[in-house]
């Protein structure tokens, strides 16, 4: 088996590219998916040190992980059809309405 | 060893996947390319003994999550945003944020500060559903209970946001003051 240095490695890297896409891409959609990129990094830590502890708490709070993901994804992507269907576009650039 | 090559190109495609995703020009380039990193990373569930994880990671995130997306795609058309827009600065910020963090993690690692051991081989039933299930019933009622009202209200909220906005017609409208004075005079 692996080391675990190796598993929390790859997880940092998970995590660093998908806040790159949170920060970097304009398209709602895609920071959308790059949040989904970071939860798994997270989950990949907790099943990670569920297994080296053995201990199995760690992936039933993954469990609960992909739960509140796919509430937030449900409620995020509805939230994004209706900004289309107001501006026809779904630039995070452009939605600058609240902006002081 | 051979372990360490499993793991390696798991984690290579794991990695190269989401770069794609984040690189690529097309919506549904990124859709596909990200489904394929779930399915990776289930994998790697699986090698770390959570069978239960992994093939609740396949059904949820790469059978529900993402075709939800491809859903809000096929509605949205097309959508053609350029990759890299310069953000006055912070795309540079970001770069140099990662790079830093990337560093200070790499240092961790290849330099064993931590000093972590090897995981060892899970059992055969390590990640059982039924392991699962019961920890997820005796131990955590409360935060199950409340995980099945969240996404009751994430059904309803996502059917509320989708719904056009106009007042009923035909509708009687009537004032509860109006219900009151009525009362009053007939007493």
């Amino acid at each position: 088996m692996p080391p675990v240095a190796y598993f929390l490695g790859l997880s940092a890297v998970m995590f660093m590219l998908g806040f790159l896409g949170v920060v970097l891409r304009r398209n709602a959609l895609i920071i959308f998916m790059s949040l989904e990129l970071m939860f798994n990094a997270a989950n990949l830590t907790f099943v990670t040190f569920a297994s080296f502890y053995h201990n199995i708490n760690g992936q039933l709070f993954v469990f609960f992980v992909m739960a509140i993901a796919a509430a937030e994804v449900a409620i995020g992507l509805a939230l994004i059809v209706k900004i289309f269907r107001a501006k026809h576009q779904i630039d995070v650039d452009q939605m600058s309405s609240l902006k002081g | 060893m051979l372990n360490v090559i499993v793991f390696g190109l798991i984690a290579l495609i794991v990695v190269a996947t989401a770069l794609a995703m984040l690189l690529t020009r097309k919506p549904i380039f990124s859709v596909l390319f990200l489904v394929l990193n779930f399915a990776s990373v289930a994998l790697l569930y699986l090698i770390l003994g959570a069978p239960f994880i992994a093939f609740a990671q396949i059904t949820v995130y790469a059978g529900a999550i993402m075709v939800l997306f491809l859903f809000v795609i096929m509605l949205l058309g097309a959508e053609r945003a350029g990759f890299i827009e310069p953000l006055k600065g912070q795309r540079w910020i970001a770069l140099i944020l990662a790079v830093v963090f990337l560093v200070l993690v790499s240092i961790l690692i290849m330099g064993n500060l931590l000093d972590l051991p090897s995981l060892h081989k899970p059992d055969v039933d390590f990640g059982a559903p039924v392991d699962i299930g019961v920890l997820l019933f005796e131990n955590y009622t409360l935060p199950f209970l409340i995980i099945s009202v969240i996404l009751l209200v994430s059904t309803i909220g996502a059917v509320v946001l989708s719904k056009d906005m106009q007042p009923v017609k035909n509708v009687q409208v009537v004032h509860l003051d109006e219900v009151t004075t009525s009362g009053e005079e007939e007493e």
